[in-house]
């Protein structure tokens, strides 16, 4: 038994916040070890009671790889800025994966821990940020794979992938924690979010240069197409792994500002909501 | 002394249809449609809002017991949730000194594929344990729930009890300074009760800070010197426990020996049964609130069902002010009557029993309400519905000036044999 005499206790404030609350970082930092556990959490469970278990985390993005090859390269010819089209897709669809799963999971993390949230206090944050890092492991194994083509294809990345690979993995993880902190907490008062997911899910692949090449869009729309967050992600992995298309430039630029953009929006609505949160969920 | 908990004035409002319990969702649809009055009129959905706490204000100090009693939709629940940071208060503010723990957080956050011991630490780390600190207390956690041999099981091949003591574990071992029960010990079998009770005896004797919310007015009486009583979301008493006590089972009876409901009172639930009031009757007919022990006295349910039910049965509990239960009885108790009524048609009803003179001994009792069908679903309960006194005299016995023990006084028949002929 601890002697809690010892230790002057912490006294805790509850007053009604009003206005754009600030973000209290510092609970967030206390509740560090829950995001760890809640990630641990959601790897432990993610292929429990599966036949294939971690496998899904490659037949996934593969047999998708293996779908896109098939319309785009055998039936619909899409030009892949010569580089042979498994590969091309397979670079595009591992940020992505990440991205979209990130995205999924992250948007329904505070509905489907709903009895942690209306039982106990943490930063509500820790849930989309953890459900959002998780995505990383099968990120991880993915590579692998990528790895294993790029020996088969005989690419060797430059050594800029080094630096160059992380910090798009980075960018796509902010864009998808961004826009899983306004989607989640919508969803926790409008469950029309299950409903649109899907949908922007798909309508956000479309306009990604995952199954096709970025240069198939005209210049004139090139800056229109950047907005995209994903769009400089997607390119930046080619570019950075297979050396296609252009170094990251003013574009990229575009993408990441918007990206941080949505985050900090993300943030202050997702602060401003959490107060309800426990109320309406 | 220094003080743990100051609450200030606190009010929470919830939007009717948003408050716990009468949960509506609410539709972007509905908020585009309603877009155009909002804009042009304001202040028009005042009315829509109901105070689930108003104006709170109390001090506790460190090393004190509190209970907290009240009927349901009194507010309870919401000022632990306000203490325990899990929602916030429209308007006061709370100054808490030390980590409050609570023990309606029991089983947050398991998750059902992961082993007994995984939980362990993903519970310890939802409530706000540190890693080193789970890992110092893990076997005595261990211990304490009793599920040893099944620590590496995926806890959803446990048995609910085995759930429940693990969860209770965890919670039990955070050792906050303030720590926060709420009804816990309407769970879980009398065993498991009388540890949790001793755990919180503990806890208390450790000379940190305890409020207790119950129904069970002898798990109050017994574990606190002092309570408050909310009514409506307000407190309205604060006191030594058995004032407490006394004042809120007097509470909520519309007249003395007759209870009715406020539709705030009910849960989405009961749908489709409505209660609508007991009575005690004695034999002229006339609602009382004390009874002479030699006297019979009517048990009347009123109630409404809004839909035919099959296999409902209603009945009541009857019990002592210290909680202990004297009976369970149900209308249908009897295989013909079950028989009859085995599916009520919509109407309203009323479920009448007789409960015999020469039964109950002097002092107070309490009936309690249950509305159900056996093994699929309860509609309605109110363990405290109506209480009543029970006056002895004429009772047998009468004759000597003392307290009979027991919750019955029933008038047996004795008979003296004497056994050898000497004297005859």
């Amino acid at each position: 038994m601890t002697d809690i005499s010892k230790h002057e206790p912490t006294t805790v404030y509850i007053r009604p916040t009003s206005g754009f609350a600030a973000l209290n970082l510092k609970d967030l930092w206390h509740f560090r070890e829950l995001v760890v556990f809640m990630i641990w959490r959601d790897i432990k469970v993610r292929y429990k009671q599966t036949l294939l278990g971690a496998l899904w985390a490659i037949i996934q993005p593969v047999m998708t790889m293996l779908v896109f090859n098939f319309l785009f390269n055998n039936v619909a010819k899409v030009s892949s800025d010569g580089i042979p089209y498994p590969i091309f897709s397979f670079t595009a669809l591992l940020p992505w994966g990440l991205f979209s799963t990130a995205l999924n999971s992250a948007s329904r993390s505070l509905t489907s821990n709903h009895n942690m949230i209306t039982k106990t206090y943490f930063p509500r944050l820790v849930l989309p940020m953890a459900s959002v890092l998780g995505g990383l492991v099968d990120f991880a194994i993915a590579l692998v794979i990528l790895l294993g083509m790029m020996v088969y294809y005989k690419i060797t990345p430059s050594i800029t992938a080094l630096w160059a690979v992380p910090l798009f993995v980075l960018s796509s993880i902010v864009t998808a924690l961004g826009v899983a902190l306004w989607l989640s907490a919508i969803n926790v008062k409008y469950r029309d979010v299950g409903y649109a997911l899907p949908f922007i899910s798909q309508f956000w692949l479309f306009i990604t240069p995952v199954a096709y090449s970025s240069n198939v869009i005209s210049d004139k729309w090139q800056v229109i197409y950047a907005l995209n967050p994903m769009a400089g992600v997607v390119n930046g992995f080619r570019w950075a792994l297979l050396g296609s298309g252009n170094p990251p430039d003013m574009l990229v630029a575009i993408s990441s500002f918007i990206s941080i953009i949505i985050l900090l929006s993300g943030l202050v609505y997702f602060r401003n909501m959490e107060r309800t949160f426990a109320d309406t969920i | 002394m220094a003080i743990a908990i100051k609450v200030e004035d606190i009010s929470k409002k919830y939007k009717i249809g948003a408050a716990p319990g009468k949960f509506k969702y609410e539709m972007l649809r509905d908020q585009i449609v309603a877009l155009p009055n909002k804009l042009f009129r304001r202040n028009t959905v005042e009315e829509n809002y109901i105070w689930a706490l108003k104006d709170v204000s109390f001090d506790l100090e460190e090393g004190h017991v509190l209970g907290i009693i009240g009927r349901n939709g009194a507010g309870k629940s919401t000022l632990l949730k306000v203490l325990s940071r899990v929602t916030e208060p429209t308007t006061g503010s709370v100054t808490v000194r030390g980590r409050v723990g609570s023990l309606l957080e029991v089983g947050t956050g398991f998750h059902p594929e992961l082993t007994g011991r995984e939980n362990i630490y993903l519970n310890g780390a939802i409530l706000g344990m540190k890693r080193s600190e789970i890992e110092s207390k893990f076997d005595e956690i261990v211990d304490f729930s009793e599920v040893e041999q099944f620590i590496d099981t995926p806890v959803k091949r446990y048995s609910s009890g085995m759930y429940l003591r693990l969860a209770f574990a965890v919670a039990a071992h955070l050792e906050p300074e303030i720590l926060v029960v709420d009804e816990v010990l309407a769970v879980g079998d009398a065993e498991f009760q009388r540890k949790c009770l001793g755990k919180m005896n503990d806890v208390a004797a450790q000379g940190r800070t305890v409020l207790f919310v119950s129904h069970n007015m002898s798990a109050i009486l017994r574990l606190t010197q002092e309570a408050i009583v909310m009514q409506k979301g307000r407190m309205v008493m604060r006191a030594h426990t058995n004032d407490a006590v006394d004042f809120y089972l007097a509470s909520g009876q519309s007249q003395a020996g007759e209870r009715s409901w406020d539709p705030t009172e009910l849960t989405n639930a009961a749908a489709p049964f409505t209660p609508i009031s007991l009575k005690l009757v004695d034999s002229k007919g006339k609602v009382v609130d004390a009874i002479r022990s030699v006297e019979d006295v009517n048990v009347e349910m009123t109630y409404n069902l809004a839909a035919p039910v099959t296999g409902l049965r209603v009945g009541v509990y009857l019990s002592t002010v210290r909680g202990e239960y004297v009976f369970t009885s149900f209308d249908v108790d009897d295989a013909a009557m079950y028989e009859k009524h085995s599916v009520r048609a919509p109407g309203t009803y009323v479920s009448r029993c007789n409960i015999p003179g020469d039964l109950l001994n002097e002092g107070r009792f309490i009936i309690g309400v249950n509305a159900s069908t056996f093994g699929i679903k309860r509609y309605f309960m109110d363990e405290n519905a109506l209480s009543f006194s029970v006056d002895p005299s004429a009772a047998p016995g009468m004759q000597w000036a003392e307290q009979r023990n027991g919750p019955l006084r029933p008038r047996l028949n004795w008979t003296i044999e004497k056994l050898d002929k000497k004297g005859s």
